[in-house]
């Protein structure tokens, strides 16, 4: 272990996160069935989240697109589980590549071509859609009609199948976030991150100063679509069922990006806190109109919408930043 | 298939493409002025879209009557938001402006969703099962007059940044923005003018639609997906561009729907998409990217 690749865990980062991870550890003893699946609903943002950051927010390349690394993950893995009888975790191993694969694709086609800015970001919603609109014709993962998962009553846990009950999903989402979270800060603190860095802030100096630019950003889409791909995997396990008028849909993708753009693009704990954040105050909204008798269709959309507007006026850079520095947390990432 | 088929298919999609094409035009004005995505674009094509049909139902009052007043009113909107809301958040990042324009497509649609319920809605105009024959091609009338509609709009507006001051003054802004600032320019009053232009643009784009397809509250995101394909197809910042890219896109809509299937053919468009993107990345009419 080199000297750049320690993890610095100064006394006063470590001894908040360590509480942290106590906390979400025990937390299925504490909280009920409810409250199980909204934090097991809030892990998979927060890890998607930091999937997609490592993107955007370290290398500065914006992706609206990332449903389609989730799309492929889920496919691949729950094809060779229905047709072949392989389990998540080898599906995984085909999962991984798959969707690295198309994410090289994607960013050797941008970068190779110049194509940068908005016009990268509307290439990736193109391809998004294109594998959404694809996959709904493909009749071999049965198209529009959906591919569904053999669901029945599990008398114990396989967690080499992913067969389970809830609180098994959530150390799995679980045990994900905080590797995600490790590998985030170790590629930071890594050469690469450093490059990420420079790309991010300008582009044209990291060039002159002899990065080389296109590898580089390359290096990011695929790193963020691999890891992307098993949110994937673990979504079509968890919830049993793929359409992919779902899983490739816009707002999925929209959904992976609101974490760590409330939370702070660029730090390392800003898409946990931020899809922390998110669904919590979707499910207290959620609870607030039902309390009251309020089941408007849309309604509690609005108030979220309302509610995501308030903070990007209020915090340009995110919840993170400020809160870390009221904290006296020096772990902004930045 | 025989051939005068696909020549009214055809023709229908040039027409319907005409009218994205002036959709597509008021995404192209705001970016190629303001430097701002609208991802609220399709949203705000909704409203248009609604008023529309409200208008219809309690007045009897035609979608190409109402095509000024309902531009009218979606430019006050544009201005309005651009001077409350967008104009503090041109110099944040990509990111930012992305966030705020998604919370206010959520907002508009849902609030549409409130209102209207989810069930799809549309105007049974008198003319709406008329058709034109012209030789061999037989096309629907509502397109014919939405696409002429379209056309005329687009002309007018082509009048104004040409011919105008004001229009003069908001091209300066695109070319030059410190330079508009030197010279005396309100510039970020220029800008709420030009985001109510644009939304004028997606106000009638959205009143012609409604004589060709059905509204409902969350068909915004596919419309915002298509104005971009259009204005990056025909070139980012080019008004011909803009309604060429209406146009292609349209006609290929209209052709994949009748060879392959209908719900494949915007796999086409972003097929169409991506080769522009890769060969020709400032579109078929745009400018050389610096």
């Amino acid at each position: 272990v080199t000297g750049r690749w320690r993890l610095d865990l100064l006394p006063r980062n470590a001894v908040p996160l360590a509480v942290l991870l106590v906390a979400f550890l025990i937390a299925p003893w504490i909280v009920d069935d409810y409250l199980l699946t909204v934090l097991i609903l809030a892990l998979y943002y927060a890890f998607t989240g930091q999937a997609w950051n490592i993107m955007m927010g370290f290398a500065g390349q914006l992706s609206l697109g990332h449903a389609l690394y989730v799309g492929l993950g889920s496919y691949v893995a729950a094809t060779l589980f229905t047709r072949f009888g392989i389990g998540p975790w080898l599906g995984l191993l085909a999962a991984i590549p798959v969707a690295a694969a198309c994410g090289a694709i994607v960013g050797y086609l941008a970068f190779r071509f110049g194509v940068a800015g908005v016009y990268f970001a509307i290439l990736t919603i193109a391809f998004a859609e294109f594998a959404r609109i694809g996959f709904d014709h493909l009749d071999y993962v049965n198209a529009s009609s959906g591919l569904f998962l053999p669901v029945k009553q599990y008398a114990h846990n396989d967690p080499w199948l992913l067969r389970g009950d809830p609180t098994m999903f959530y150390y799995v989402i679980l045990a994900a976030t905080v590797v995600a979270f490790v590998l985030c800060h170790l590629l930071l603190r890594s050469r690469v991150g450093y490059f990420w860095l420079a790309i991010r802030e300008d582009e044209q100096a990291a060039r002159a100063a002899g990065i080389d630019t296109f590898r580089y950003k390359m290096y990011a889409v695929t790193i963020s679509a691999a890891v992307t791909s098993f949110a994937g995997v673990f979504y079509a396990f968890y919830y049993n069922n793929l359409f992919p008028e779902q899983v490739f849909s816009i707002s999925r993708s929209i959904e992976i990006m609101l974490g760590p753009i409330i939370g702070g693009v660029g730090t390392l704990f800003g898409p946990i806190l931020g899809a922390f954040v998110l669904t919590t105050l979707s499910e207290a909204l959620n609870s607030v109109m039902s309390a009251f008798g309020f089941d408007l269709p849309g309604a509690t959309q609005v108030f979220y919408g309302i509610c995501l507007l308030l903070v990007v006026v209020a915090l340009p850079h995110g919840v993170w930043p400020p809160l870390a520095r009221r904290l006296g947390l020096t772990w902004s990432g930045k | 298939v025989p051939f005068d088929v696909y020549l009214n298919v055809a023709v229908g999609g040039v027409l319907t493409g005409l009218v994205y094409g002036l959709m597509a035009l008021g995404l192209s004005v705001i970016f190629g002025v303001v430097r701002v995505v609208n991802f609220a674009h399709g949203e705000m094509m909704t409203i248009a879209m609604y008023i529309a049909i409200v208008m219809f139902a309690w007045f009897h009052l035609d979608p190409l009557v109402l095509l000024v007043p309902i531009a009218a009113v979606l430019f006050v909107f544009g201005y309005a938001l651009q001077a409350a809301l967008i104009n503090p958040f041109i110099t944040r990042p990509e990111h930012s402006q992305f966030l705020l324009l998604v919370a206010l497509a959520i907002i508009i649609a849902n609030t549409l969703m409130i209102i209207f319920g989810p069930d799809a809605r549309t105007v049974q105009t008198s003319y709406a099962f008329d058709s034109f024959q012209i030789g061999a091609v037989i096309v629907d009338a509502a397109k014919v007059y939405a696409g002429a509609a379209a056309i005329a709009f687009t002309v007018a507006l082509f009048a104004f940044f040409r011919f105008s001051l004001l229009g003069k003054a908001i091209r300066a802004c695109a070319d030059n923005y410190t330079g508009a600032l030197v010279v005396g320019l309100d510039v970020k009053r220029l800008y709420a003018l030009t985001f109510g232009l644009g939304a004028a643009c997606v106000g009638a784009a959205g009143t012609m639609l409604v004589l060709i397809v059905d509204a409902t509250p969350m068909v915004g995101p596919s419309y915002t997906l298509l104005a971009f394909v259009i204005v990056i197809t025909g070139g980012l910042g080019s008004m011909p561009g803009a309604l060429v890219g209406g146009v292609l896109i349209g006609l290929t809509e209209a052709l994949a729907g009748l060879l392959f299937t209908p719900s494949a053919k915007s796999m086409f468009a972003f097929a169409i998409l991506v080769l522009v993107l890769l060969f020709r990345p400032q579109g078929i009419l745009g400018r050389r990217l610096s």
